[in-house]
């Protein structure tokens, strides 16, 4: 097996880096800049989601819980207490780690489709509570102004400069999830995603695992949540229900499960694709639906797998051209 | 604070008859297939919708139903054949993802066909309520029972006494062995489709007159027939018809006497608590890993 350099993970994800932050300069205008920072966002829901599907083997289809969590979390504080936003931000954060602390003990000892519906139905309640508890959160309106960001004076108050914040988010994201796989908690991770009998009989603590990466795992949501909140400064109940959290892990599998670039690309792939589709009007909703299945059918082990395939055909392709 | 019950109790029943009825259909796919499959809560809006389309066309409304069970079980078995087939060996996610997809695919069609409106079924025989121990019983109500427990019966009588049905349980104990006595696996795959996508339709049609229907009404319909069958121990059939009518009726007290609004998140929270206490269900047998 090929032995990786220590740091090329940094080295990959400071190139990407570099990508993210150019980006702006060849897109024609604004509007696609917003979706750009969209996109980042989702991309942090979806690499953390996959550092518990993807890598841990541990199915959530109640991200978006997390998402809302952060997101009301920051609003309501820095609002209607008045808050400074780091404050808020912290509490956003830590509110869905917590939540996730909490749930997660009694929740991940089911395996399956068990565990489908558990975190499922925590995300319809959840989900139903940002619905219905109208004195907090505003109800199904939604919860309008939350500042824009602004940190120790400076304020992001032009799309560019929060794309920039977002871009550098997410490479650090990037940059701790391929770390953390590397590290020994990761490979534990990826043993009891085999066999947690195997694993736990080589002195893995499943349980401690399985709650520690379920809470790395919503507090990366809750971050992209708070984001969210301070970006577009007005939140709905919408953007945090049960089709959310389906998304997220269509953009993970479609980027290919166990992959954190292409969970990456994934996300970056789904925001961009409905944009990409308003031409067709109506019918947008069905070419979604039918790429979706497409993909599925034709790329099943993800982008990631996908363009790992095509570029080994081509390297191949190209060797024998040479010879 | 007990005024209400019985009205409570016939409106839940009615409502879990059809949540159990979806849960069965979760139930059959998953038990040929292992695939969660997540169109279940379309084909039940195909049922509503395609009853009132057909209503529409000039067919008598028995007829109509018909017609609308048995497209939406024709939808079900193109949808195993051309989806769901080609994917063998590939892991059980990308089924279920699969199976998303085609439930948009489905929805956007719904929508662009019969447009966005709320839509309503006739009732089968008139709306004057009956009368009894203090409830206010709708016919339409003893249709979806009654309908229901012909079903059941129906599916008793095909698991237990026709070679199909049989062959379809094998399937669910043991697919390899049920292929190497002979059993198409594919084909029973393809059964059990049509089949789910016949029992959903039949909820869709027969809840139409009491709750109206329209292209979106499948996902909330769906996940809780998902509850239920998760209720009642995924695999077992006659136990997701039980956890939908204890979600319906627990779901129908909780929105009368809690909070109505809170509806939707009471049957969860059950569902929840009931997980952590027993991980396999009310009637699930729990499970012996294999190491």
């Amino acid at each position: 097996m090929k032995r990786f350099l220590p740091g090329q993970h940094a080295a990959r994800s400071a190139l990407f880096l570099a990508l993210l932050l150019a980006a702006p300069y060849a897109l024609p205008n604004e509007y696609y800049l917003s979706i750009c920072i969209l996109a980042c966002l989702n991309a942090v829901v979806a690499v953390g989601l996959n550092l518990l599907m993807g890598y841990a083997g541990q199915i959530s289809l109640g991200h978006a819980a997390f998402y809302g969590i952060g997101a009301y979390a920051t609003a309501i504080c820095t609002t209607r207490l008045g808050l400074p936003i780091p404050v808020g931000m912290a509490a956003g954060v830590s509110l869905a780690a917590v939540v996730a602390w909490i749930v997660a003990a009694p929740t991940l000892k089911l395996k399956g489709h068990y565990l489908a519906m558990a975190t499922l139905g925590f995300g319809i309640i959840v989900s139903i509570v940002f619905n219905e508890a109208v004195d907090l959160t505003g109800g199904p309106s939604g919860y309008v102004g939350i500042p824009r960001l602004a940190l120790s004076g400076y304020a992001f108050d032009t799309d560019h400069a929060y794309y920039n914040l977002m871009a550098v988010v997410l490479a650090l994201v990037v940059l701790g999830s391929l770390n953390l796989m590397k590290s020994r908690t990761g490979r534990a991770l990826r043993a009891l995603h085999v066999s947690e009998k195997a694993a736990a009989s080589l002195g893995v603590d499943i349980a401690a695992h399985k709650r520690f990466v379920f809470v790395l795992s919503a507090a990366l949501a809750g971050l992209a949540g708070v984001l969210y909140a301070h970006y577009l400064s007005f939140i709905a109940p919408a953007s945090f229900g049960f089709a959310y959290s389906v998304q997220v892990v269509v953009m993970v599998v479609l980027g290919g499960m166990a992959s954190v670039w292409g969970s990456v690309a994934g996300a970056f792939f789904l925001t961009a694709l409905p944009e990409a589709l308003r031409e067709f009007e109506d019918i947008d909703i069905l070419v979604y639906g039918a790429i979706l299945v497409g993909a599925i059918m034709f790329v099943p082990d993800g982008l990631a797998g996908g363009l790992g395939r095509l570029a080994r055909k081509l390297r191949r392709a190209g060797a024998a051209h040479g010879n | 604070m007990l005024s209400g019950a019985p009205q409570y109790l016939v409106s839940g029943l009615t409502q879990g008859a059809a949540y159990g009825l979806i849960g069965l259909g979760f139930t059959m796919i998953f038990n040929t297939t292992g695939i969660i499959n997540f169109a279940q809560g379309e084909f039940v809006m195909l049922g509503g919708m395609l009853a009132v389309a057909f209503l529409g066309l000039g067919l008598p409304l028995p007829l109509a139903v018909a017609a609308a069970c048995l497209a939406t079980a024709v939808v079900g078995a193109l949808m195993e054949r051309l989806a769901i087939r080609p994917l063998a060996g590939a892991p059980a996610i990308n089924a279920v993802i699969i199976t998303i997809g085609i439930s948009i695919l489905l929805r956007g069609g719904a929508m662009l066909v019969f447009g966005k409106d709320t839509l309503a079924l006739p009732a089968f025989s008139g709306v004057a309520p009956i009368l009894a121990m203090g409830a206010a019983i709708q016919p339409q109500s003893i249709w979806v029972l009654a309908v229901t427990l012909a079903l059941l019966a129906a599916l008793k009588l095909f698991f237990s006494a026709t070679i199909q049905g049989k062959a379809m349980l094998a399937c669910s104990c043991q697919k390899k062995a049920a292929s190497l006595v002979g059993i198409s696996v594919a084909r029973m795959a393809l059964l059990s489709f049509s089949l789910s996508g016949l029992i959903g339709a039949v909820a869709g049609a027969i809840l139409a007159p009491i709750t109206m229907t329209a292209y979106d009404v499948g996902t909330m319909l769906g996940l809780k027939g998902f509850a239920a069958c998760i209720l009642g121990g995924l695999g077992n059939p006659f136990g997701a018809a039980a956890g939908g009518l204890v979600l319906g009726v627990l779901e129908s007290f909780g929105a009368g006497y809690v909070a109505s609004g809170y509806k939707d998140a009471f049957a969860f929270v059950v569902l929840l608590l009931l997980l952590f206490v027993k991980p396999s269900g009310l009637f699930g047998k729990a499970g012996v890993e294999r190491v």
